[in-house]
């Protein structure tokens, strides 16, 4: 069991400009085997809660904590925070030129373990993953995300997340761009490792479609850098129907 | 930074086009050098370690190891003979001063319509640290296939100039290394002329050497002739690497791609890259494209980068030219970290996987295997 508190979070993004505070207290609790779904208008600060939980240099907490079982998250280098079981499945994944993937996954893998993989384990689990994901063979010779298609981009963030085994893992967005199939083949990833590792997600998203594949225990609605309210599944669904309208003009 | 169409301007003194520089093998033909002149102007001339006076001594037989298939032969012959000069003749001291000293040369000869995969191997280590001058000629015959290596290694000051002339269809994969240890200087001036259709592949991977100074200069003459031009270096404290192309496109339906990146791991280290290309008004049909990326690991270290393209006629396939030097990019690292690569490692990846696209083009598995240990080790210790 692990268990990921956000308390009273306050964040500031670091620009040329100057900071600018976004987040204005946010308090979320998740645990193993618990799916949250976030939900919220553009540039309300969903991104923001991801990167701060992964530690991304350009977000900076000025009040407010985050634990993972009681460890100060915020201590941690971002490699100490994936190391530790944390996982953030990125809105915009990284290209990172000349490096393969297979050799990218299996530095990861290493990291994560603490050792290198046994050889034929790792080879027979990448196979076994990729084709869960319908993803070919050859993929493991591109670059890391160098040319590849949105879909793409999003199977290769979700095979990570199944071959890494985090603990708790923020999906920002993995359902944008994808296309039907694409939608229910990453669901299904994400429910294999729901199921396998009784992982915690945090599920940011737009469209409630993606959660007819994932159902979500928790729905939070994020507005102008604060939960404005929280429910169940029958939340999403109302949010579709009406919009953000009514929070907004209480926010205002 | 970049310039189009345009000449190279220093200290306010306006150069002459490429194609106009004085070219002569007598040395009182060029002045002393001076930082003035744009080739001289980032050299840190007491590096030069006397190469460029009058008299200097010469690499003799025993320095350089030569492994050659049966096929192939070389020969050391005297520097007055008719051949020495046929892909090109000094533009600069430095040179002339190497040709004039150099009385023998090596001769390496590849025979028309011979064909071997198999890596040539000429390594070059002086035996004391006097300026020495060297003189190579490599041919290739006819329709003639090789892949040549250069090696330098140890401790040496050297003036070197090597020519490298391919018959017609002939195709010659050439690296030159300089694998210097700490002392060493070396200036190295590479000529070489394309016949008919042929293909060159010239790579330059300079890792070590207090200065080091390469200027290779293909002339395109022979229509439809190609080459590509590599380059990888990684500098550390105290190294000092300038590279200087250049392309001299005549004839008609020639190709040039040039690609040069650099990594700059070390404070003080200093790198040049100075891209010259020509399009001379009968070269018609020309395709051609420079780039050059350097990466700085560290605060402190300098990358100089300067492509020129010079274009004489508007009826061309296409020319462009790239130039960027920058840090780490931090969405990379953080990518990178975010799962679980300590930051050590993750530099190191990122370094790999930047200069891996110029070492996978060298293709001679030897090469580039001992090259990647060599970074990986240089790499130790990167960013932590
Ligand atoms: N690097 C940055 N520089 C400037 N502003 C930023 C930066 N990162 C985030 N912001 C601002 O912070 C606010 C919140 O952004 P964030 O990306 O967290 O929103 P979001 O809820 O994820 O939106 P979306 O639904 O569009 O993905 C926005 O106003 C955004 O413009
Ligand atoms: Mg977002």
């Amino acid at each position: 069991m692990a268990t990921l508190e956000i308390k009273n979070l306050h964040v500031s993004v670091i620009t040329d400009q100057g900071n600018k505070q976004i987040l204005k207290g946010i308090d979320l609790t998740i645990r193993s085997g618990e799916i949250h779904a976030i939900m919220g208008p553009n540039g309300s600060g969903k991104s923001t809660l991801a990167y701060s939980i992964a530690g991304h240099p350009k977000y900076e907490v000025t009040e407010g904590e985050i634990l993972l079982d009681g460890e100060d998250v915020l201590e941690m280098s971002v490699d100490e925070r994936a190391r530790a079981g944390l996982f953030l499945a990125m809105q915009y994944p990284v290209e990172v030129p000349g490096v393969s993937v297979s050799n990218f996954l299996r530095t990861a893998k290493t990291a994560i373990s603490g050792e290198a993989p046994k050889l034929r384990e790792w080879v027979g689990d990448l196979k076994t993953a990729m084709s869960n994901l319908r993803m070919d063979s050859d993929f493991t010779e591109r670059n890391v995300n160098e040319g590849f298609s949105g879909g793409e981009k999003k199977r290769h963030e979700i095979l990570q997340l199944e071959l890494l085994k985090p603990k708790i893992a923020v999906l920002d967005e993995t359902d944008s761009g994808l296309d039907v199939d694409a939608l229910r083949i990453v669901s299904e990833g994400v429910n294999r490792a729901h199921k396998d590792n009784n992982l915690g997600v945090v599920l940011i998203t737009h469209y409630t479609r993606i959660l007819n594949y994932i159902k979500p225990d928790y729905v939070h609605v994020f507005v102008n850098g604060k939960l404005a309210e929280q429910g169940g599944a029958e939340l999403a669904e109302r949010l579709e129907n009406e919009g953000y309208d009514r929070y907004l003009k209480a926010s205002a | 930074m970049s310039q189009h169409g345009a000449t190279a301007h220093s200290h306010g003194v306006p150069i002459q086009t490429r194609s106009e520089r004085p070219k002569s093998t007598s040395i009182s033909d060029f002045p002393e050098i001076q930082k003035t002149e744009e080739i001289w102007r980032y050299v840190p001339l007491e590096k030069l370690r006397g190469l460029d006076a009058e008299v200097i001594g010469e690499i003799k037989e025993e320095e350089i190891e030569v492994k050659l298939s049966d096929s192939i032969t070389s020969r050391w012959i005297d520097s007055s003979s008719q051949l020495v000069g046929s892909a090109g003749i000094p533009e600069d001291r430095v040179s002339a001063v190497a040709w004039t000293n150099a009385s023998k040369t090596l001769v390496i000869d590849v025979p028309a319509n011979n064909e071997s995969s198999e890596p040539q191997l000429i390594r070059v280590s002086p035996n004391s640290t006097d300026a020495k001058a060297l003189h190579i000629l490599i041919t290739l015959g006819n329709h003639s296939k090789a892949t040549m290596v250069l090696d330098h290694t140890g401790v040496g000051t050297l003036g070197e100039n090597v020519e490298i002339v391919l018959g017609d269809g002939a195709e010659l994969n050439f690296v030159t290394l300089q694998e210097w240890s700490v002392g060493s200087t070396h200036v190295s001036t590479q000529f070489a002329k394309l016949g008919r259709s042929s293909r060159l592949k010239h790579i330059v991977v300079s890792m070590g050497g207090d200065l080091v100074r390469v200027v290779p200069a293909v002339k395109l003459d022979s229509p439809g002739a190609e080459v590509n031009m590599f380059g990888v270096y990684l500098a550390d404290t105290g190294n000092y690497f300038e590279h200087r192309p250049y392309v001299d496109h005549i004839a008609e339906n020639c190709v040039s791609n040039v690609a040069y990146k650099g990594a700059l791991k070390g404070a003080g280290a200093h790198t040049v890259w100075v891209g010259d290309v020509l399009i001379r008004e009968s070269a018609v049909g020309t395709d051609t494209y420079e780039l050059n990326r350097n990466l700085l690991l560290v605060d402190g270290a300098r990358a100089d980068s300067v492509p020129n393209l010079e274009i004489e006629t508007g009826k061309i396939a296409g020319a462009g030219h790239a130039s960027a030097s920058g840090r780490f990019d931090d969405l990379q690292l953080f990518y990178l970290m975010a799962r679980g690569i300590d930051e050590g490692t993750a530099k190191q990846l990122v370094v790999r996987g930047f200069l891996n696209e110029i070492i996978q083009k060298i293709e001679i598995p030897d090469v580039e295997q001992r090259l990647i240990g060599a970074i990986e080790a240089e790499l130790e210790g990167v960013g932590n």
